[in-house]
């Protein structure tokens, strides 16, 4: 029943992984931007929480009303600005543009903020509680509210990707940004488009996981890019669903791995993403169609 | 405007689509030098010439997907030589890019909803596009890689006919498809040209150019070596054209290059 319960904690925290992949695998799936920075957002998402939360009073659970639609404004702009600029040179300055903005955070964090841990305390009763299933297995409301989220966002991307017009736009601009041109679509707003879920989303990531665990200035880089990446690449990149088993398999795997030595956590979740990085660097499901 | 081919051009009007004097570089080569042409309201003008010559580049750089050095390009008199592609589409240029270029990941209703995203008012619409291309409205669903080259070629026709264009561009319809489908797919243009269109078209397949065209330029390396109507040119002159010979007779080249 251990066992069970791993498993049970390592799919719930794997849907988080999947909220922080899903940004990072759009943004290469339509513009080949591969975001170093997307870790740092996620960061940047939970300071900004935090803030608002100050000033505003609102309760925690609510802050992503605020932050989620300021993110993905700021993503709109950063993509029509620095990083467009980085595209229209070549794919790989925006390896470059995007590891540079990442040390700007990162360090403009330290800077301005500080080095202490913060975290966002929900202080709601109910959602902090847990309930269990016979003597072994505990699920804690918050987790459970952090899976379900997760999950939604996924479908509701996946829906708005295959049904809306802009969706259609994105994925039309993903397979041949000129012949989208010749139809009349802008692909640089479209770019920003993307740009926007994607910031709006690792916040999204961000704050959740801020309820969860104590985030630093240097969490984007150390732990959430890493595992946003693990993710993706065990996967598939640019598929969403792909990118959601990719969270739970890395969840997975750490609870085990956590289970057999505490010090293995980390170890046994970047074990198994080597392994598919070995035999099946594709990702466990290829690129779909519609996403 | 169903101006019959080989007839008189309305020189008198004034013309929907006008080149001046473009010059295009693609780094040290010059692509284009000097080119200047005028398509009048429904007519159908035809660019031709050999590999190389340099006529994708010009219905590129019309279309705005290259930076001219030199000239203009105007839309009913207006100039859009500085304005971006995606703008000129939604102003009534419209292209049929070389190898078709369909979205491959969306099916062949979706490529023709992009199209129709930011269409003129006009005669075409999906439906009507359906009609025209009846096996497209049983295959709507499938994706684009599942149809034939002739069939992603009429797709490819489709999505730029819904965004109703004033000038439609046409870059080399006949690449890469079998000459029996290149015919069906020219002997369509009648019915498109019935709905009050003005094409442009950039062919390699000279007799094909010259039974559609009503009027025609050649050219050779970046240069404007012949132009008139198929009335007026001999088989001799277009050949001299577009090889760039200065005179040789038909006859003693083998094969005629245009026959009719």
């Amino acid at each position: 029943m251990v066992w069970v319960n791993d498993v049970i904690q390592g799919i719930l925290i794997g849907g988080l992984y999947a909220l922080f992949a899903c940004g990072l695998s759009l943004m290469f799936g339509v513009m080949k931007v591969v975001n170093l920075a997307h870790g740092d957002l996620a960061v940047v998402g939970g300071y900004i929480a935090v803030g608002v939360i100050a000033v505003t009073h609102i309760p925690v659970l609510w802050s992503f009303v605020i932050v989620v639609p300021l993110m993905a404004l700021l993503g709109y702009v950063l993509q029509r600005t620095v990083i467009q600029a980085a595209l229209d040179r070549s794919v790989l300055t925006t390896l470059l543009v995007t590891f540079g903005l990442s040390i700007v955070i990162e360090n403009g964090l330290l800077q301005f903020v500080n080095a202490n841990s913060h975290s966002l305390g929900v202080g709601n009763a109910i959602i902090t509680s847990s309930f269990s299933i016979g003597s072994q297995i505990t699920i804690a409301y918050l987790l459970l509210l952090i899976f379900v989220v997760a999950v939604v966002v996924l479908l509701g991307l996946q829906y708005f990707l295959s049904v809306s017009r802009y969706g259609r736009m994105i994925r039309a601009v993903a397979d041949d940004k000129e012949a989208a041109q010749l139809s009349g679509i802008d692909y640089r707003h479209v770019f920003g488009i993307a740009a926007a879920i994607a910031f709006g989303t690792v916040a999204l990531a961000g704050i959740a996981y801020g309820m969860t665990s104590q985030f630093a200035p240097s969490t984007g880089t150390d732990t959430i890019l890493l595992f946003a990446f693990a993710a993706v690449v065990i996967g598939g990149l640019g598929s969403l669903w792909g990118t959601l088993l990719g969270g739970v398999i890395l969840g997975v795997a750490q609870a085990i791995g956590a289970q057999i030595n505490g010090s293995d956590e980390l170890l046994a979740g970047y074990i198994v993403f080597l392994v598919v990085l070995v035999l099946r660097p594709q990702g466990l499901i290829a690129r779909g169609a519609a996403s | 405007m169903s101006e019959p081919p080989n007839g008189a051009r309305p020189e008198n009007g004034t013309p929907l689509l006008e080149v001046r004097d473009l010059t295009v570089n693609h780094g040290q080569l010059r692509a284009l030098d000097s080119i200047s042409l005028q398509v009048f309201p429904g007519e159908v003008y035809a660019i031709i010439g050999a590999n190389g010559a340099g006529k994708s580049t010009l219905l590129r750089t019309i279309a705005g997907l290259h930076r001219p050095t030199e000239g203009s390009i105007l839309l009913d008199s207006t100039d859009v030589t500085k304005v971006r592609p995606e703008r000129r589409a939604i102003r009534g240029i419209t292209m049929v890019p070389e190898g078709r270029r369909l979205f491959p990941s969306l099916t062949v209703e979706e490529n023709l909803q992009v199209g129709a995203t930011y269409a003129r008012k006009g005669p075409w619409t999906i439906e009507r596009v359906y009609e025209l291309f009846s096996w497209m409205r049983d295959r709507r669903g499938q994706r684009t890689a599942q149809l034939s080259g002739g069939e992603q070629q009429s797709v490819a026709i489709s999505r730029a006919l819904v965004a109703n264009p004033r000038v439609l561009l046409l870059d080399e319809l006949s690449l890469g498809l079998a000459p029996v489908v290149v015919q069906r797919i020219y002997a369509m243009l009648p019915q498109i040209l019935a709905t009050g269109l003005t094409v442009l078209l950039v062919e390699q397949d000279v007799s094909q150019a010259l039974r559609v065209a009503s009027h025609l330029q050649c050219l050779l390396e970046g240069r404007t070596t012949l132009e008139g109507t198929p009335s007026d040119v001999t088989p001799e002159q277009v050949e001299a054209a577009y090889f760039g010979l200065r005179s040789a007779p038909a006859g003693e080249r083998g094969e005629p290059l245009w026959s009719g």
